[in-house]
């Protein structure tokens, strides 16, 4: 029993840096019904933010509470400033061409960001600092919780308020769900649907960027090439709950995280991804929405 | 008229080559980059040095060696093409490298096809020189790694229950866990789990818990550094505080950096893992090489550096010996090798193309420092 909630307990940690991404593919699907596959990469760009700013200004030598904070603040900056950057060069051009053009250039985008940064970074991994150094925060025979599991989650859970307060809030947040729903008839009232679509993708890559920090806080190891499998997970997690709908993809990165890590400690982590990906291809079977998805529309 | 020019050109192109003969091209390749990055940059380093002192010297058979690098970025379908390119392009004499099984695995048979010598420094899987009678290695092999852990945790350690934790696509990996597993059990000890992993994850926390469930007394991890100084990290994260022990794929700069929790190397505090050499021995051997490495790279060398220059130097003494670049009288002067004061330890090349050396068992203590422990000859 005690061993089955350690799992549980690895378990939602897991899921929930996949929520992070998640919240990011997610809401740029919902507002541009576009799958934007370098999300992961923007996740990759947070950590390594983080890595050199940390280093920079010293704070990887003397880990504080507040360090940490600014350190996550920059790189959601950065990432935000990243995640414009991409929508406005690659993406907006685009904005009137078939979808599946768009597509294709988020895969580009994705590659570029991916090998640019092994020129950049250097392909070896670096280790990120113990910004929160590891404590306990109970601990028995056969449990043990630590604090970083704790602070991912609280973290998470707190960005993902925030999140939910901006989309249902506030005027912004309005527009977003208006260019969501139709954007020519958003247009057609006022709303500035290119202003709107920046803002998403600020939201999302800030999103990003503090699961690449929140990652390398317990998963140290960081390298260019490490969004590329979280970010195809968070898609997945993504659909599975939904895409295009915010709690949706909280919930369906919570099930990818606990289901993936039951089946490498009772199972055999050599089948961890294949049954991850097989519960999607059978909850889409039942429910091709996914568990929380009700716009049944043209989806790509 | 254009006949003769061209003729011309050709001839000009001729003896262009000719004049590239006065050196003797040794191919390298290994993973400069990527995630056992540490593993090729010492190799290199240890090869670097070797043919430095040759060409102070005067070179081999009157003339300069030089080594032509191929990076493979740490992946085995990069190590096939770039020894494909040393071989076929470069016209490499022999070919030096790998250190990851695997990736030597790969290049093997592009050697073997071309009738091109190879000596793999540091690959320790046996499958690595049964390719062919023109691949040979100057390191101990995996059953005798395998072996003498399991030995050392049932004798020394006391440790009756054991868990092994494997990399399950790495060959080396797999070949270290399976001779670990046959020795302990027959010793009388008993394998309680056996989880794996693969190269790259980030996440052993599931394996970890499971593995704890079972109450072994010590964790078997064959794995490269990288992953190593991860599970350290999550093991004792998970309240799992019993010795790890490992091979020499722990031997990198970068393992006590990664295991580090508060303090440098404290999550691999008091674990266990074989090696080829160790840096506190007292053998002036030993010693006046780590001086003059320190003296050229600023750092202590690891095993990969020590391998590396043993490997170079046996290569060209069998290339001395030869008298000729040619494919088949290098192989058959590497052949009989007998006795090669390397740096880490006398070497002889036996009948099945592999070295027969004694290894050491290392222990990491306080502050992420190699202590000597235990020497087991073959």
């Amino acid at each position: 029993m005690q061993e089955f909630l350690q799992q549980l307990v690895n378990g939602v940690s897991w899921g929930s840096i996949y929520a992070l991404i998640a919240l990011g593919y997610t809401m740029v699907y919902g507002v541009l019904q576009l799958i934007n596959f370098a999300h992961g990469d923007v996740f990759m760009l947070g950590a390594f933010f983080g890595y050199y700013f940390s280093r920079w200004t010293k704070i990887a030598q003397e880990p504080t509470l507040l360090g940490f904070f600014a350190t996550l603040f920059f790189a959601m900056a950065a990432c935000a400033l990243v995640g414009i950057i991409i929508e406005r060069a690659a993406y907006k051009p685009l904005r009137a061409r078939p979808r599946l053009t768009v597509l294709i250039t988020a895969i580009g985008v994705s590659l570029l960001l991916e090998n640019g940064g092994q020129l950049v970074f250097g392909a070896d991994p670096k280790f990120f600092p113990s910004l929160i150094p590891e404590s306990r925060l109970y601990e028995s025979a056969s449990l043990v919780v630590s604090n970083l599991p704790v602070i991912i989650l609280t973290v998470s859970i707190a960005l993902m308020l925030l999140l939910r307060f901006i989309v249902m809030k506030t005027t912004i947040g309005k527009a977003m769900r208006a260019v969501a729903f139709n954007r020519e008839a958003a247009s057609l009232m006022g709303i500035n649907t290119n202003n709107v679509i920046s803002f998403t993708f600020l939201l999302g890559s800030a999103l990003a960027g503090a699961g690449g920090i929140l990652v390398a806080l317990t998963y140290p190891k960081i390298d260019p090439l490490m969004g590329l499998l979280p970010g195809l997970k968070a898609f997945v997690a993504a659909v599975l709950g939904g895409i295009g709908n915010i709690p949706g993809a909280v919930l369906g990165a919570m099930i990818l995280g606990v289901s993936e890590t039951m089946v490498a400690g009772y199972i055999s982590s050599t089948l961890r991804d294949a049954i991850a990906f097989a519960l999607l291809v059978v909850i889409l079977l039942v429910k091709p929405t996914g568990l929380l998805g009700s716009r049944v529309g043209e989806k790509v | 008229m254009r006949k003769w020019v061209i003729f011309g050109l050709i001839l000009a192109a001729l003896s262009g080559c000719a004049k590239k003969e006065d050196v003797i091209k040794i191919g390298e390749f290994g993973g400069l980059t990527g995630s056992t990055a540490t593993f090729g940059i010492s190799t290199k380093n240890g090869i670097d040095m070797a043919t430095e002192e040759l060409n102070a010297a005067g070179g081999l058979l009157g003339k300069k060696v030089q080594v032509i690098v191929e990076d493979d970025r740490s992946l085995a379908e990069e190590a096939a093409s770039a020894v494909k390119k040393l071989v076929t392009q470069d016209k490499v004499v022999a070919v030096l490298g790998e250190v990851a099984s695997s990736r030597s695995l790969a290049g093997a048979p592009i050697c073997q096809e071309n009738k091109i010598p190879m000596v793999t420094p540091s690959s320790t899987n046996p499958k690595v020189t049964e390719i062919g009678d023109y691949i040979f290695r100057v390191c101990f092999i995996d059953p005798f790694q395998g072996e003498a852990m399991a030995k050392f945790a049932f004798d020394n350690l006391k440790v009756k229950k054991a868990a092994i934790f494997k990399d399950s696509k790495n060959d080396y990996s797999v070949g270290l866990a399976q001779y670990f597993a046959e020795t302990f059990q027959k010793l009388g000890g008993q394998i309680v789990a056996e989880e794996s992993y693969f190269e790259g994850d980030q996440d052993f926390k599931a394996q970890l818990t499971s593995i704890k469930g079972k109450k072994p007394e010590a964790i078997f991890i064959p794995g490269y550094y990288t992953e190593v100084g991860l599970i350290a990290r999550q093991a004792r994260e998970l309240g799992l505080n019993i010795p790890l022990l490992g091979g020499d794929g722990w031997d990198s700069p970068k393992l006590t950096e990664i295991a580090t929790i508060k303090k440098p190397g404290d999550a691999l505090k008091d674990c266990y893992f074989s090696n080829h050499y160790a840096a506190d021995d007292p053998n002036p051997v030993i010693q006046d090489f780590i001086k003059k490495y320190q003296a050229k790279y600023n750092e202590v060398p690891d095993a990969m550096a020590v391998l590396g220059y043993d490997a170079a130097n046996i290569l060209y003494d069998a290339i001395k010996r030869a008298g000729s670049t040619e494919g088949a009288k290098i192989r058959d002067a590497l052949a009989q090798t007998k006795d090669f004061p390397g740096v880490a330890g006398s070497t002889t090349i036996d009948s099945a193309r592999n070295a027969r050396k004694p290894l050491v068992v290392l222990k990491i203590a306080e502050g992420g420092k190699y202590e000597y422990t235990a020497t087991v000859n073959p």
